[in-house]
Parts: structure tokens; sequence; C-alpha cells
């Protein structure tokens, strides 16, 4: 009997009681201001929320993020940034190291936590997201639900190989629970809420 | 091995262990803050064990499940008994594949198994790039904390371990300055890699995906610049929708570190265009747990570490002092099940405060299996014979109210006209730092006889 | 008149008679006829907690022979109450009168508050108090609502406490950690014991207290070891000696 043959038939050999899934159909918070919490959810995780009135308003608003300004390598995947890298050309992923700033769009926003979903779907190197120095995602402000439950429900989990949801710069405690952004990932992450 | 003198070696640093105490119960207090900003907190907690409770009912099913719906994706499981068939799927991955360096994410499973030093007797460069692991990993230290790995070091401790391996300046000791280093360092480490392992936070049984959680991005980075991505999983990790991620997620960060949630909530399905998906199922002991009727709810742990931050015992005696992967109160349950003539003392680390148990976001009753636990090690003769014997003495005596009312007044009567020297003797273990009770002249069942008697008059 | 079976720790019983007095008088001045059974020595936690069983067993069943009649069983300590109500299943589930036993069977402030549903005292203590929250009281019976569960705040001890005239009830840093006793925990594990009571006597200190008070005298006789041997002015009475009208 192979190994896992063996799992299933020691597990299935097992009687336990039975026990039924709980419906996940509950009264959980919901936010009268929904985009007022999760900005203040993203600034208290070391992130920058900026409102802005419609998408045309994106080169402006960047021009006055100071790691956008100094940025030399900059990947964009929203329509209104040019970038000067272009990933669907880039071969190898190891060639993004040097990429200072990435703007992408998410798709939405979870008021509870500050966290924005993005995936790898239209976005040929996943590792994007995770290297670049400083991240910034584009998200419509009707795209805002109050908590991950609602979230859960309007993903389709399985249809790309990366869906993450992302909430402010990489950081660490790991020393003396000392707070540090910029650990392996973007030292910071901006979140341009549009409309 | 003995977690008493450990402990009592860590607690003897006083200023330390204090340190220790504080940092830890302020991790707690951040997680009391973030519990209390969510109402459901407690219907959180009860689906949570639901879900948990059912997934260990129909555990095979959703294995198969989970291995179908993967496979689907174009990952490739493969399912491993204990920790050595483990190790050896994942080193004959790397070898078929020429692979030499490998950076991973936080695993507890592969500290379980001792992958590291398996991998590196067979030439393998192994990198652990969490922050805190990687800072035991040069310290040449196993983890004292599932989530803080590195709690136990000051940054002083840091520092030097960092100007030593990384050339920081000597004396250096500002966080911000050393983890800037340990990012240049395990950049280079990352760029560098083969192939990326990861551990594995959920896995989901319905779309055959993974999720894996980290504040730093490492896991991300790791298995998005090389081809290859190991996922080592226990066959506990199974949850059966993906709608129940919303209630796990909820509760993970924040009864881990008081955060609404992790920096990163990567959810894997299949490997990337041009890569490979590995998932290696463990069972390494989970299904003769899940035999266990007391004991199998300790399989539905999630591994977030409150159970540690709350606990008054492992605060001051540090994750070291249980000398084994996982320390704290849910180790004290597991450990033993894998080895109790080893992990004997475990279960008596604990003063069944209970804390552990309302702090869980899964609900494990912990303070009762320890307590079970350690009937269980009476009944398989792992009790030390001094207690025992007391325990036989003491049972004698309270069957005989005769004989208890005796001793008692003995002790009462003789105690305090004996030296001090002689009560407060080198056996005295109570005495060492504490006084004994005064000892009254009469006892309450004298006094009680004595006043109904007056009553009566 | 409703006849209560007193349940007396053996360690109250020999080295704390004045708790056992103490809580005598509360629950006469509350109409109730109070029963001491003689033949009661101890709950059998000590050797269940050590993981003895089978020398826990026969004080379990004694338990229940000896205090199965009373219409009320009443302790001055949670933990020993917790004993019954929660662990006895292992040793006498099943047996007559064993559920029945566990129904009725009270740690003394519960009892107050539930059963004999005290809602004032005309007593003083003009005292700044810190209370401490014995685990087994408040984690297993729920006398009170522990920090680690978002549940509404209550504690029956405090409620109590403040019927009395003149308690200044201190707040401390930690509300409920445990002071490190643990029957054979003290000394077994006798660093890290000392440590947790070390630990809990500075906050009570910290906030002011000049007594600290416990539903387990358990948990007060390890702590005012430690005090003792510190000569700090600290003093540790049991609830039922406050509530009962005795002076710090």
């Amino acid at each position: 009997m192979n190994s896992k043959d063996r799992i299933l038939s020691d597990l299935r050999a097992q009687r336990l009681p039975v026990a039924e899934l709980p419906s996940l159909v509950q009264a959980w918070t919901r936010y009268e201001d929904p985009s007022a919490q999760f900005t203040s959810l993203v600034e208290s995780v070391g992130g920058r929320v900026a409102r802005l009135a419609s998408r045309g308003d994106l080169p402006a608003a960047l021009a006055e993020v100071p790691a956008f300004v100094a940025a030399q390598q900059i990947v964009s995947g929203v329509a209104e940034i040019v970038g000067n890298v272009d990933l669907a050309r880039v071969d190898d992923p190891h060639a993004l190291e040097m990429v200072d700033f990435a703007v992408f769009p998410g798709e939405f926003a979870v008021a509870e936590n500050g966290a924005v979903w993005v995936t790898d779907e239209r976005v040929s190197h996943r590792a994007i997201y995770f290297i670049t120095q400083h991240l910034a995602l584009v998200v419509p402000v009707d795209q805002m639900v109050h908590n991950l439950h609602e979230a859960y429900a309007r993903i389709a989990l399985g249809t790309s190989s990366l869906g993450v949801f992302i909430s402010g710069p990489s950081k660490t405690a790991d020393i003396e629970q000392s707070l540090v952004i910029g650990a392996h990932g973007p030292r910071s992450l901006t979140v341009f809420l549009v409309g | 091995m003995n977690h008493a003198p450990l402990a009592a070696e860590f607690v003897k640093d006083r200023p330390r262990a204090q340190w220790h105490d504080a940092t830890l119960w302020f991790v707690r207090a951040k997680r009391d803050k973030a519990a209390q900003s969510l109402p459901e907190w407690e219907t959180l907690r009860d689906c949570a064990a639901q879900i948990k409770a059912h997934t260990q009912y129909r555990l095979a099913d959703y294995l198969e499940q989970f291995e179908r719906e993967a496979t689907k994706r174009g990952a490739v499981v493969h399912w491993a008994r204990d920790a050595a068939e483990h190790n050896k799927i994942v080193l004959g991955l790397l070898r078929n594949r020429g692979v030499t360096k490998l950076v991973k994410s936080k695993s507890m499973l592969t500290e379980e198994c001792h992958l590291n030093p398996y991998l590196e007797r067979n030439g393998i460069e192994v990198v652990d790039t969490d922050l805190g692991e990687r800072i035991v990993q040069l310290a040449g230290e196993p983890p004292s904390h599932i989530v803080l790995p590195a709690i136990h070091k000051k940054k002083e401790d840091v520092g030097a371990i960092f100007h030593k391996f990384l050339g920081t300046d000597e004396g250096a000791t500002d966080p911000n300055y050393l983890a800037e280093a340990a990012r240049a360092h395990l950049r280079a480490k990352f760029v560098a890699a083969d192939a990326g392992l990861t551990g594995v936070n959920f896995a989901i049984a319905e779309t055959g995906g993974l999720v894996v959680c980290t504040n730093e991005g490492n896991a991300d980075l790791g298995v998005s610049l090389p081809k290859l991505h190991i996922a080592s999983m226990g066959i506990e990790k199974l949850i059966p929708r993906a709608a129940d991620l919303g209630v796990f997620i909820r509760l993970l960060a924040r009864s881990a570190t008081g955060q609404p949630i992790t920096a990163y909530t990567s959810h894997f399905h299949g490997p990337r265009p041009g890569g490979e998906l590995h998932i290696v199922l463990v069972d390494n002991g989970r299904t003769s747990i899940r035999a266990n009727e007391d004991f199998r709810r300790s399989l539905n742990c999630i591994r977030c570490g409150a159970c540690m931050n709350t606990c008054p015992v492992y605060r001051r005696s540090g994750g070291h002092s249980y000398e084994t992967s996982v320390p704290g109160p849910i180790g004290s349950i597991l450990a033993p099940a894998g080895d109790p003539a080893k992990f004997y003392s475990l279960p008596q680390a604990c003063s069944l405060c209970g804390s552990c148990t309302d702090v869980c976001p899964v609900k494990i009753d912990l303070h009762h299996q320890l307590l079970t636990w350690r009937g269980e090690l009476g009944r398989k003769g792992l009790i030390s014979w001094h207690k025992r014997l007391g325990m036989k003495l003491g049972s004698f005596m309270f069957r005989h109210p005769a004989v208890y009312r005796t001793v008692g007044t003995v002790a009462r009567k003789l105690t305090p006209w004996l030296p001090r020297s002689l009560v407060y003797n080198r056996f005295n273990t109570w005495g060492r730092q504490r006084e004994l009770p005064e000892f009254p002249a009469e006892s309450f069942r004298q006094q009680f006889k004595r006043r109904s008697r007056e009553q009566q008059r | 008149m409703p006849t209560v079976g007193l349940f007396i720790p053996c360690y109250v019983d020999q080295l704390y008679p004045r708790v056992g007095m103490a809580t005598v008088e509360l629950l006469e001045e509350r109409g109730y006829r109070v029963e001491f059974p003689t033949g009661q020595t101890c709950c059998g936690q000590p050797m269940a907690n050590t993981g003895c069983t089978a020398e826990a067993r026969p004080l379990a069943e004694r338990f229940l022979e000896l205090f199965g009649k009373y219409e009320y069983v009443v302790a001055p300590s949670g933990s020993c109450v917790a004993m019954v109500r929660c662990h006895y299943d292992e040793y006498l589930a099943g047996r007559p009168g064993f559920e029945e036993l566990k129904a009725k069977t009270f740690e003394l402030t519960e009892f107050l508050v539930d059963v004999a549903k005290v809602d004032r005292f005309s007593r003083r203590f003009p005292h700044r108090v810190g209370l401490h929250q014995s685990c087994h009281g408040l984690r297993e019976l729920r006398l009170g609502s522990s920090s680690e569960r978002m549940v509404a705040h209550y504690s029956k001890a405090e409620k109590l406490l403040r019927m009395l005239d003149g308690v200044q009830l201190v707040p401390l840093a930690r509300a409920d950690e445990c002071c490190g006793f643990g029957g054979t925990f003290a000394v077994a594990e006798e660093a890290v014991s000392c440590m947790m009571g070390d630990d809990r006597i500075h906050d009570h200190e910290s906030a002011g207290a000049e007594v600290i008070t416990a539903g387990d005298m358990s948990c007060l006789m390890h702590l005012e070891g430690l005090i003792r041997r510190q000569h700090k002015p600290l003093r540790v009475m049991h609830l039922a000696e406050i509530l009962a009208g005795d002076k710090l």
C-alpha cells in the first residue's frame, strides 16, 4: 500500500462523531462609512490612501508621491500611467530586481482590514507585486466590501495562480517587536481610491 | 528532559525574564484590542471550531477532493506518512532539478521534520527568509515561538549576530538598520535561489488551493522568482470551502499579533505559467492523534501562537525550555503524543489557569487536554516516584478522616515549635522563596464543633 | 429552612479556619442552616491534577456519598467546586445523584449572588482592595468574564464587594493573570511559580492596594508566602472574611 492509501485507510478506519458545517450567513460587521474605515486601517498599517475623482487624476497624484518621482524603473499596469519597463517583454522575473515603482489595478478593497485584492490574471510576472521597491494600487471606490465574508463571496478562487490580499507595505517586527516597514517587499504602499 | 530546570535557568536572569514576559504580554494586549474591534468575535470562534470539527470528521474525503482539485490546476500532490518520507520527497524534487539553493518561508512542519539539517547534510543550501527565522538560523538555534521565532533575542543579540554574519557595524542595534541589512542580504539569496519552499496556513478542498500568510512578503518572493514551488503541509491544514477562509483569516492575524490581517494573504492555485507547484501532505503522527477522542481537537490548531503569548508560564520560561518545535500550551499537548517519555514534563509545565483555552481562536480546550495528558502519563507510569508516592499517601490519608485529623493536628501543633532551619530545610521547595502559612491552634472543624456545642447550651 | 452542606477544602480546614467560619456566618445570616459533614477531607484535586487519577477516584466517590443528600453544597473555593462540577465526570459519570450533585454545588460568591440573591450588606470595609480573580472560579465556573473572551464584563465577587461601604477596588494592569499557585505546580515549577506570584503582587502594589482578596485561599496562601518573606506591607484576606465583616 502506498502512503496515500495508507493515510486514507487509517483515517477511514476511525469513527468520528458527525459534525456539521456552520452557516456563514451571520450578522457580520458592516461599516457606516466603509471607505473611511478602509483608509484608517491602511494608515494604521503604514500605508497611504489618496482619494481621486477619476482615473484621469492619477498622473497628477503620482507626481506628488516622492518615491514615484525618484523612480528610475517603473512598471505600470494601468492605462493612465506609462512605465518604462514592459512586463510582457521581460522573460525572467529576476530582471525585475531593479524596479523602483509599480502601479497596478486592485479588484476591490476590504473596509474591515484595509486589504486590496489583486491577482496575476493579467500580470505576466506575479513577482512584481513583491519585488518592486514601492507599490501603488488603484481601486474604484465603489468596489469596496465591508468584511472578508463579502470578499470571499465575490472572489472566484482558482482562476489565476495567485490572488493576494495586500494590506499595507511589507513589514516585520521580528527584532524586539519594533515595527520596521519594508522587510523584503515594497517599502511603501499607496492606495488610490477612485470615484 | 525536564521543563522545570530549564525554566528555572531562564527565570534566574529576572530582568530578562521580565522583559520577555512584558514583550509577549504586549502582543497579547494587541490581540485583545483587535478582538474587541469585532463584535462577532465569539461567533467567529464558534464557527471556526465547528468548521474544524467537521473537517476532521470528513478528513479523508476532503484530502481526496483537495488532491483532485489541486491536480486539475496543475499542481503535483505527494503524500508522506512521516518526517523521513517528507524529507526524502523534498530532497528528491530538488535533486531531480539540480537545485542547490533553496529559500524557505516559515513552516513549522519543516521544523517538526528537521528538514533543514537533512537538506544541508545532502548538499543543499537552505536559507530561512523570515527575518526572525533567519536570525535564529544564523544563531544556530531553533525558533522559540511559532509566530515570533526570535522573540527571545534582544536587539543587542541580533546586532551581534548580524555583525558576525552580515558585517553590520559592531554594536549597532537599531532595528531599522538591522532589518535593512537583512533585506539586502536576503534579496541576494532570493535572487540566487533555484527553488522556494513555503508552509501552508490553509488548504482549500473545494478549490485545491493554498493560503500562505506573511507580513514580510518573503513567501511570495520566494515562490515567484524561481520556477519550483514546494509547499509542505500537515494533513490537518485543510478547510472545506473557500468561504471558510472568511472565518479563519479574520481570526488568524488578530489572534497572532493583533493585526487585522497580515500584509500578504496569498492564495496559490496551481503553478505560475512555466513553473511547478508540488504539495507534500504529511501525516507524521496526526492520524494517531485524531484517533484519540481527547486529543483530537489539538489538530484544529491554526498556529496563531496566541496560547503562547497568553501563557504565564511560557512568557516567563521562554520557548526553548519546552525543547520542541511547537512550544507553549499547544506544543505541550502535541509533543507528548509523539514521544510521551521524552516530553512527560510538558503537561506539568502549566498552572491550569485556562487562559489559553479562552484565547484560542478555534476553541481548543487546551488546559483540559493538558490535564488529561497528566492522567495519561500517570497510567503510562511516567510520573516521578516521589509525586506518585506523595499522592498515594495523600489519598490514603484523605480516605481515612481520623488519620487526616491526626496528621493535621500534629502538623499544626508541632511545626510552630520546630527550629526555623529544620522547617525551611533544603527539601522544602515551597519555603525557598515563600513563608509557610501560620499554623492555627484549631482546625475549622474543631472551631465549628465548639461553636455548635456552645449554641446548644 | 434550606440546609447547606458545607464543603470546606482540606487546607482551609487545617490552615484557615477563619475562612470557614466566615462562610458559615454569611450563610446563616441569609437564613440557611449549615451542616458540616465531618467525614469530608479533600475533593481529590491534588491527585487528579498530578495525573494520579486512581488515587483521586475514591475521594470523588466519598464526596458524592457525603454530600449527595443536601439541598445545596457550598464551598469558599472556586477551584474545589470546579473539581466537582467540571472534573468529576471522569470518575462519577452515570452514578445516581451525580448530575444533581453538580447542579447544586456552588462556590460561595456564586451562591450568595445567584441563589441567596444577596443585594446588600450593611457593613463597611473602607480600604483599597485588589481583587485577584482566581483562575478556576473565573474560567471553569465563569464567576466573572475573563479578559480573553469578548463578552460583557461581569464579576460576582466584584458585585458583592461593591455592596460594602467604603470599598475601593483598585484597577490592575493585568485583570486576571494567574498567581502561579497551581497546586503541585507551585513546587514542581517553583521558579516560574514564584515569579508569577511576585508579578501579581507587584501589580496590586502599583495599583495602591492595601489588601489582596480572592475567592480561593490557595492563591492567597502562595501570595502571602511571598509577601511575608519579602516583608511587604500588603495583606491578604479571603472574600468571605471581608464580606463577613472582618477588619483589615
